[in-house]
């Protein structure tokens, strides 16, 4: 299997196994996984390093710099660089972290979004918006969240660092093809319900293992009429329920989005390639190892009550009332009790940013409500764009007045509090409505508590100051 | 090269929990290193110690009878999160050479096998088994795919035949994917279109 040419086959197939096919240097066997190649790595300061050593230790090579794309974000500060130039790093290993991905880039010729760059971003906000993340490739970084990039209709996953070292070194890995599974939502999103909502609504009902050993296909109607933005912040959370990707078939919004971007094709390969893109579909009749149906009617603005992105419920709900032994644990640590409402508990901290909302998009949610109010007094807010291409967007729209006139924070762009390992945290004890993706036990900061909910909802819990229904503010709008 | 793995025989550890993410097994803050090693210290650390530094003395690594316990049981989905490598790296560096576990998440279990940490889902029998006999010996035979407990319970094992041979003999991929740039070449030469 070694041509690219559309695949003819008798027995109809899903996307993903087509883009599998399509990327198939040799095919499993029983005694060995598929060897499988890879289009696109993306690659960041904190999981490349000991990849790069190896590849020292063993006298080798980056075999594709061309196919391989860096940036800083994790561990970088958000702050503004200092009058003499200074950066307000959380500690030397960080700073030296950053020194190491840049010294590695520029031993083997690989790209790099650097500080000066006017393309800088996280990584997964930066390869779809320089148009890096194509319909039909692989791609993979050593961070679980590149399922975000599957929007496009790729085969993206999250690697380890020993698999950084395979595909810096060869440009492939070995891989057990997955299993399928097809989310298919369906119906209109009710006013106030965005996509994080859809996402946080499905791992609850698959649960955090639910996507174990599978690669999603979200389809149906509800994620056709849903924006590129809105289809990452989907694909994104798929490895919340644990599956190894996520992905939605590219059709026209796909194209429209990608057209002029910077790394797309132009001219007659662009129409040459939109005649490739438009067969990277499900065939009709292809069968999924399972299938998930979800009627977007059902779906309210969602928030997390607990300590993994399983346990979540509607905002106005409340949290389970016979809660098993892991159900417990989680309401002990968020300080809830069994069957207590979210709302009106207060809030210390909001966060807007992270690759799940950190786009443009979502910070026009956020500056839709915040317009012409204040965040409440008691709540810190840090609203971080997920790339300088965001923040220089959302200043030409003047968002960033808007919040700063509001009260809240106005950052750099990086990973910032979504994972809080540049010094952006939450204080032991306190509560944080967050835009990111993950609440697991201490995740925005030793003894910190995540509650994770959608742009609209964060921005409405800010002005409140306590957990707040967004859909208060539309009706508020409304009237 | 890693130290080959053939058979293990130690007392286990048990964390009774399930949905134990990667960054409680290796919190963000210590991912700043360059470094594989060292990450032990660090490892389950805000379970394991107070917020004054002190041990948390309810947590299994700090009781005495853990000592030297190189085998976790823990609950289902055991390293969901992050793809970090840090998170199998700390577990070593801590001494634990198993982890046993009613499912392990995907990219936590692919990361731990590529450096020699046996990763196993094990059925719920086994589990609730594992559970009774809590800190008694278990031996894990790679060679034979089984898994005894003192109390003469056997229990057998599926692995993928590769992830097998590499962990029997301390390799990786690495050198199987050398092997294969032949063929990586031909593919790239040969791809009628390239996404
Ligand atoms: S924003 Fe958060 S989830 Fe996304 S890449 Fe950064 S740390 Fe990971």
């Amino acid at each position: 299997m070694s041509t690219a040419e559309p695949i003819v086959s008798a027995a109809p197939q899903t996307l993903f196994d087509k883009l599998w096919a399509l990327h198939e240097v040799e095919p499993e066997a029983v005694d060995r996984p598929a060897l499988i190649y890879i289009d696109l790595h993306l690659i960041h300061e904190v999981t490349s390093p000991q990849a790069f050593a190896e590849l020292s230790r063993r006298g080798l090579s980056v075999r594709r710099p061309d196919r391989t794309y860096g940036t800083i974000d994790h561990s970088t500060p958000t702050t503004p660089v200092a009058e003499d130039g200074s950066r307000n790093w959380v500690s030397s290993d960080a700073e030296h972290q950053v020194a190491t991905l840049r010294s590695n880039c520029k031993a083997w010729g690989i790209a790099l979004e650097d500080w000066d760059s006017q393309r800088r971003g996280i990584v997964h906000v930066m390869g779809p918006e320089l148009g890096l993340t194509r319909p039909g490739m692989t791609i993979v970084c050593g961070d679980s969240h590149t399922s975000t990039h599957g929007a496009f209709g790729a085969i993206a996953f999250g690697i380890g660092t020993t698999e950084v070292g395979h595909v810096l070194a060869t440009q492939c890995l070995m891989q057990r093809k997955p299993k399928t599974m097809a989310i298919e939502i369906d119906g209109p999103l009710a006013p106030g319900v965005d996509a994080k909502d859809v996402v946080l609504h499905v791992i609850g009902q698959i649960g955090v293992g639910g996507g174990r050993g599978h690669a999603i296909e979200f389809c149906g109607s509800t994620v056709r009429a849903m924006s590129m933005e809105q289809r990452m912040t989907l694909c994104n959370m798929s490895i919340e329920a644990g599956a190894r990707c996520g992905l939605v078939a590219p059709d026209q919004t796909t194209f429209d989005y990608l057209q002029g971007r910077r790394y797309a094709p132009s001219g007659e390969a662009w129409e040459q390639a939109q005649r490739h893109w438009r067969a990277l579909v499900s065939d009709a009749d292809a069968v999924y190892d399972s299938h998930v149906r979800i009627n977007a009617r059902d779906i309210a603005p969602t928030l997390s009550w607990g300590v993994h992105p399983g346990q979540v419920m509607a905002v106005d709900a409340h949290t389970p009332a016979s809660p098993d032994a892991d159900q417990r644990r989680g309401l002990r640590y968020m300080g809830f009790g069994a069957g207590d409402a979210a709302i009106g508990r207060p809030v210390q901290v909001v966060f807007v940013g992270s690759c799940t909302n950190g786009r443009l998009s979502d910070l026009r949610q956020v500056a839709s409500l915040l317009r012409g109010r204040r965040v409440h007094p008691s709540v810190r807010m840090l609203v971080v764009p997920g790339s300088a291409q965001v923040k220089r967007d959302a200043e030409a729209e003047g968002l960033d007045r808007i919040f700063i006139e509001a009260g809240a924070q106005w950052r750099e762009p990086g990973c910032s509090m979504c994972i809080a390992m540049n010094g952006d945290l939450v204080a032991p004890g306190e509560l944080a409505v967050s835009t990111s993706n993950r609440n697991f036990e201490g995740r925005q900061g030793p003894g910190s508590r995540t509650i994770l909910a959608s742009p609209l909802t964060a921005a409405a819990c800010a002005i409140a100051g306590r957990i707040t229904d967004p859909r208060d503010y539309l009706q508020e709008a409304a009237a | 090269m890693r130290t080959p793995f053939s058979r293990l025989v130690s007392k286990t550890m048990v964390i009774d929990q399930s949905d134990i993410d990667t960054d409680q097994i290796i919190p963000a803050r210590f991912l700043t290193t360059t470094q594989r090693e060292g990450l032990g210290k660090h490892c389950f650390a805000d379970w394991r110690y107070q917020a004054d530094g002190s041990p948390n003395p309810e947590f299994v690594f700090n009781h005495d009878d853990a000592a030297g316990a190189a085998i976790l049981v823990a609950g289902a989905n055991f390293g969901c999160g992050s793809s970090r490598e840090h998170a199998p790296w700390a577990l070593l560096d801590a001494g634990i050479r198993a982890v046993l576990a009613p499912s392990i998440a995907d990219i936590f279990r692919n990361n731990a096998l590529k450096n020699g940490l046996l990763a196993l889902p094990v059925d719920e029998s086994l589990y609730q088994r594992l559970l009774q006999r809590r800190g008694h010996a278990v031996e894990i035979d790679l060679q034979r795919q089984g898994i005894v407990l003192d109390d003469g319970t056997v229990a057998l094992f599926e692995l993928e035949p590769f992830l097998r041979r590499c962990l029997m003999e301390g390799s990786d991929d690495f050198d199987f994917l050398l092997a294969r740039l032949p063929a990586i070449a031909n593919f790239e030469g040969e791809r009628a279109w390239t996404p």
